[in-house]
């Protein structure tokens, strides 16, 4: 497996520059790359997720602002503008800042939050050989990056001076710190399976094996606990606590306006693709099609569709069904309150990660033993 | 109930916290000043008066036919409810003892698509305060039908001055009976997929169920009425236990408060009375639709009302509670007094007592499950 990065040096290479100043070149390219990812993927998923709230909720969400002539008219898909014309209107928006707040802890915060998000996306596989850095921790590495973005939150929380805003940052903080156990403990559970913290030897070992969900009871209940904790890491519904709209007005982001808070929501959205795509390479297979499991009265002719080309197309639809379903969650669940959301991490996951983690220890052996 | 910290351990102090009068969840322009220690509440003190319009002043001012619309601004979620009550009052004042059967007909389907409408917001807000967004949506949608359906009655769609003191502004449309009956088979299915979404739901339960109890006596003894008191278990209901208009012809139950999913009187059981009491009014609607009788809907409508010197109290039952109206006449066209007995005012009284001790998340819920409506508290 080989990695943009290393790619793009090679490509630099006819400069016949140091290779250390080659690296510094080649970086921006994906940077760049990266950044228009998170941008899209906001733009696009804020779109989306207002007409799928707009569809369960029985009405028919942005309708007016329209895109290149194409304004939808009377079609449930019109308005595919409304979320361009909201960003230009965050970024000309006055930034309030208020008077006794810590500015400089204030304009940090959002940054910090951002970067959190823009360097895991270093390590997140798109497809096959479509990643910046093959690490040889890369697993290792998404967990450690997406927990950077707690430090912005508890900031952005202290230095708005608010106490609605403290109270928001509190309970993301217990919150983000108890749910990367229960994700750690899933995530280690993988690892111990296919032996490698590489993204792309986990996905290897299921191309070679079958994919995680499917490939004992135990590593089946652990997606389903990680998908549950990445859901309250990334404070979504029904674990959004933190910005408990009804309790808290906007919680730690209540005193944000304007580009900051764009920032933030920018932010949010990435990590949940974020979490979605791990999701995906870890358990779902990856860049692997379905259509290999069930080659079972399946064309010839459709095992095209089975290829390193299609691996980015197979990554994102399975990334992106669960980005559907975080949305899904948010619309039809109420909100845990602070005791219960914290009773569910330490008192039902951790230990059912625990259990299960010495029970798929004992599986393997046995299966490695007896049944090979 | 969780146990606050003994604070000359830790050092601690307590914060104040300031909820509202802007806030997504006072529903209006209520202010909780609330003491708390960490996630904990200790002490809630709910300020009003935000939305005081000085309504039993300007009564003193107005003739009785101008109070009309002025009731029907104080609960602007029932305001059909508060013209009927303040109707039934001046008709007591005036001694009208009947009013022709057509009139009391109509007051009463109103009423209770009033009471419908009324109880889909505080089921649907309710559901807002603990985080569900959709159930809110949903029932606005089918509130908005009731609304379409008083819009062809009354012409207006909030506030409607549609009751008055002997009869009714005018009479009901030819095509309402047929518009309203199919408004019902459609509307009763709908209260299953409330149930589905919300009601039953797990997460919704663990947040409402044992939250906020309260219990029968404490509800008696802070004067709690209306959907509120009969989740405490207490069957009160004025429309059985003092029948006024024509309630006393119908058949139908008064739903209480079982503790299906917890204790007797806590937010889930004030939340699902709400949600059995719309069914009692459906069936109420059937019985009343298709009886409707033939007459003149003005005839008994005073010229002039001059009531003679005296007092009188009346009580209804609207969708929040028990409101009273106590009027004293001097003999002149406009009341020397006018002291209104406030459903939502009381029930808000009983605040602190039951949720002191819990988290802030479930002050909401609570405060949310009482169903306040401001316009009423403050008049």
């Amino acid at each position: 497996m080989t990695s943009a990065l290393d790619y793009l040096i090679e490509l630099l290479a006819f400069t016949g520059l140091d290779h250390s100043i080659l690296v510094v070149l080649a970086i921006h390219i994906p940077a760049l790359a990266i950044f228009l990812v998170m941008v899209v993927n906001a733009t696009i998923a804020v779109y989306v997720e207002r007409k799928v709230a707009a569809f369960m909720q029985d009405r028919l969400g942005p309708m007016e602002v329209g895109l290149f002539g194409f304004k939808g008219g009377r079609r449930f898909w019109g308005g595919i503008g409304q979320t361009i014309a909201d960003a230009i209107k965050l970024l000309t928006k006055e930034d309030i800042v208020p008077d006794n707040a810590d500015k400089k802890l204030m304009l940090l915060a959002p940054f910090i939050i951002f970067i959190g998000a823009f360097l895991t996306f270093i390590a997140v596989p798109f497809s096959e050989n479509l990643v910046v850095s093959d690490f040889n921790v890369g697993i290792f590495y998404i967990i450690a990056m997406s927990s950077v973005g707690v430090i912005g939150i508890i900031l952005a929380g202290w230095s708005s001076n608010n106490k609605w805003s403290l109270y928001g940052a509190m309970r993301a903080a217990a919150q983000i710190v108890s749910y990367e156990i229960p994700i750690g403990l899933t995530l280690l559970l993988v690892v111990i399976v296919a032996g490698s913290l590489n993204l792309g030897d986990i996905v290897q070992w299921q191309a070679d094996n079958r994919w995680f969900i499917i490939h004992s009871p135990f590593t089946f209940v652990a997606f389903f606990i990680y998908f549950i904790s990445v859901v309250a890491e990334t404070n979504r519904t029904p674990f959004d606590i933190p910005e408990a709209e009804s309790e808290l007005v906007a919680g730690w982001m209540t005193e944000y306006s304007g580009f900051k808070w764009a920032i933030f929501f920018l932010s949010e959205y990435a990590n949940m693709l974020i979490v979605s795509i791990v999701a995906s390479v870890v358990f779902l297979g990856g860049w692997l099609s379905p259509l290999a499991i069930l080659n079972i009265g399946i064309p010839e002719s459709w095992m095209i569709l089975d290829g390193p080309i299609l691996g980015f197309f197979w990554v994102m639809l399975k990334a992106l069904f669960l980005v559907f379903v975080m949305m899904w969650f948010r619309w039809t669940f109420p909100r845990l309150r602070v005791d219960q959301l914290m009773y569910l991490c330490w008192k039902v996951f951790i230990p059912f990660c625990l259990a299960n983690l010495f029970f798929v220890s004992i599986w393997e052996l046995i299966s490695g033993t007896i049944f090979r | 109930m969780y146990k606050i910290l003994d604070k000359s351990i830790i050092g601690a102090d307590e914060m104040v916290l300031n909820m509202g009068p802007q806030h997504p969840s006072t529903h209006g322009v209520l202010r909780l000043k609330i003491v708390t220690d960490g996630e904990v509440v200790s002490h809630i003190e709910p300020i009003i008066g935000y939305l005081h319009r000085c309504f039993e002043k300007h009564c003193e001012n107005l003739s009785y036919e101008q109070i009309a619309p002025f009731a029907d601004r104080c609960d602007y979620l029932a305001a059909m409810h508060m013209g009927h009550a303040y109707a039934i009052s001046v008709e007591k004042l005036l001694g009208i003892e009947e009013l022709p059967s057509r009139v009391e007909y109509i007051r009463v389907i109103l009423a209770e698509f009033q009471r419908i409408s009324s109880h889909l917001i505080a089921i649907g807000v309710f559901g807002l305060d603990v985080g569900a967004i959709t159930p809110f949506t949903w029932t606005l949608r089918d509130r908005e039908r009731i609304i379409d359906l008083f819009e062809q009655v009354t012409g207006a769609r909030l506030l409607y001055n549609y009751i008055w003191p002997g009869g009714l502004a005018h009479d009901l449309p030819p095509t309402f009976v047929n518009k309203a009956l199919e408004f019902l088979d459609y509307f009763e299915p709908q209260i299953e997929e409330y149930n589905n979404l919300l009601t039953t739901n797990k997460i919704f339960i663990e947040r409402s169920a044992d939250v906020g109890v309260m219990p029968k006596d404490v509800a008696i003894n802070y004067g709690v009425t209306g959907p509120s008191l009969r989740g405490s278990g207490m069957p009160f209901d004025l429309r059985k236990d003092e029948p006024y208009s024509i309630y006393s012809k119908f058949d139908f139950d008064v739903p209480i408060g079982e503790g299906l999913m917890g204790t007797v009187g806590d937010s889930w059981d004030r939340y699902y009375v709400k949600v059995l009491e719309m069914k009692e009014s459906i069936k109420i609607l059937r019985q009343a639709l298709p009886q409707i009788p033939d007459g003149d809907v003005q005839s008994a409508l005073p010229k002039k009302i001059r009531p003679k010197k005296g007092e009188i109290y009346s009580r209804y039952e609207t969708a929040r509670g028990d409101v009273g109206f106590y009027i004293r006449s001097g003999g002149k066209n406009t009341p020397t007094r006018l002291k209104m007995r406030s459903p939502a005012y009381c029930n808000l009284s009983v605040l602190n007592e039951i949720s002191a001790g819990w988290m802030i998340s479930d002050v909401i819920t609570v405060l949310g499950s009482l169903d306040i409506v401001l316009g009423e508290i403050d008049r």
